[in-house]
């Protein structure tokens, strides 16, 4: 269960990233791989206690999660994983180890209020 | 005026921090000319037994050292101390894994020149060591017969982090029936193409093919410094 160190090292980085740009966050948006050993659910939960008594209380945290996309060294293309259990390409059947996606753990965008005039 | 959503672009890796710790230790490992090596596997797969069996075996012609982590206990440490190679115990607390941070500071009394090989050896856990690089040059993943061979297909994640795939406690697969074809085929099912030794520090079996493994590797990083 490292879930929580991530949870406090992604609050701590958008912490940074809201003060660096003066802005209050609604919601931190990460791109999270099937192979980057982190669970999504547990990650969730331990987002809302990571986020207590900061200035990112209450705010949400939008997970995408990401499929393995493999390179297949016979076809020559990159081609999606259809199990984790079993690195072929899923077109030939050659077996592939170079991961091309898969192992993401990375903050891509924030959500903020920005004040916008009325429509007139 | 009314607030309205919108999104900022940042891009930033959670794991950068660590990373770039690990990194230095990289650098620092290849000016020293010292071969990291981390063990990875579950609890009692019997990385300490093995470890003990390396440094001693391997003490008297190279100049060996231990890192080992551990949640709470220093028997480890003092399980490995019997080797009389210089052990350090990583005491974790609640921490299921060690980071690159740990590994530097607990390498600051030591002199990185005077090593041939470091060894560290994280928590006993399949999961979460997957996410963290600690600077080393060679991961092993250790699974020991009695686990059953079915540990690749639960936990592919560990394999892709590791660079070779141990089996450990062969001297009691016959008693568990263990299948070593059915281990091999789901190693490569997970991760194609990666090298598997099986051995028993209990008895020395493989124990020759592992460590002339590690020397081939020691002497390849010494030339390639060189050149």
């Amino acid at each position: 269960m490292h879930e929580l160190s991530i949870a406090m090292s992604i609050v701590e980085l958008a912490e940074e990233e809201a003060e660096r740009l003066a802005v209050q966050i609604d919601a931190v948006h990460l791109k999270l791989g099937v192979l980057s050993g982190v669970v999504k659910e547990a990650l969730l939960s331990c987002y809302e206690m990571a986020c207590e008594n900061t200035p990112l209380q209450g705010s949400r945290l939008v997970i995408e999660e990401i499929p393995v996309v493999i390179y297949c060294s016979r076809c020559r293309a990159q081609r999606p994983l259809s199990s984790v259990q079993l690195f072929c390409c899923p077109e030939c059947g050659t077996p592939c180890s170079q991961i091309v996606q898969g192992k993401e753990l990375e903050v891509v965008a924030l959500e903020i209020q920005e004040c916008v005039p009325n429509p007139v | 005026m009314r607030p309205e959503p919108r999104l900022i672009e940042v891009r930033r890796n959670v794991l950068k921090q660590n990373d770039v710790v690990a990194r230095s230790l990289r650098d620092r490992f290849r000016a020293a000319g010292v071969f990291v090596v981390s063990l990875v596997s579950s609890p009692g797969s019997g990385k300490t037994a093995f470890l003990e069996k390396t440094l001693t075996l391997l003490r008297p012609s190279y100049r060996v050292a231990a890192l080992v982590g551990d949640l709470a206990t220093e028997n480890d440490a003092l399980r490995l101390a019997r080797s009389q190679a210089p052990v350090k115990q990583i005491t974790t607390g609640t921490l299921c894994h060690l980071e690159a941070a740990m590994v530097e500071s607990a390498l600051q009394e030591w002199d990185l020149n005077q090593l041939d090989f470091l060894f560290i050896e994280n928590v006993g856990n399949l999961v979460c060591p997957s996410s963290y690089d600690l600077g080393e040059d060679l991961r092993l993943v250790l699974i020991s017969v009695t686990e059953g061979e079915d540990k690749p297909l639960k936990y592919p994640t560990i394999f892709h982090s590791a660079d070779v795939a141990v089996v450990t406690k062969v001297d009691l697969a016959a008693a568990v029936e263990f299948s070593w074809e059915t281990a091999y085929n789901n190693i490569q099912a997970v991760r194609p193409g990666m090298p598997v030794l099986r051995l028993s520090a209990k008895t020395g079996d493989g124990m020759e093919e592992f460590l002339s493994f590690l020397v081939a590797r020691l002497i390849e990083l010494r030339e390639a410094a060189a050149v």
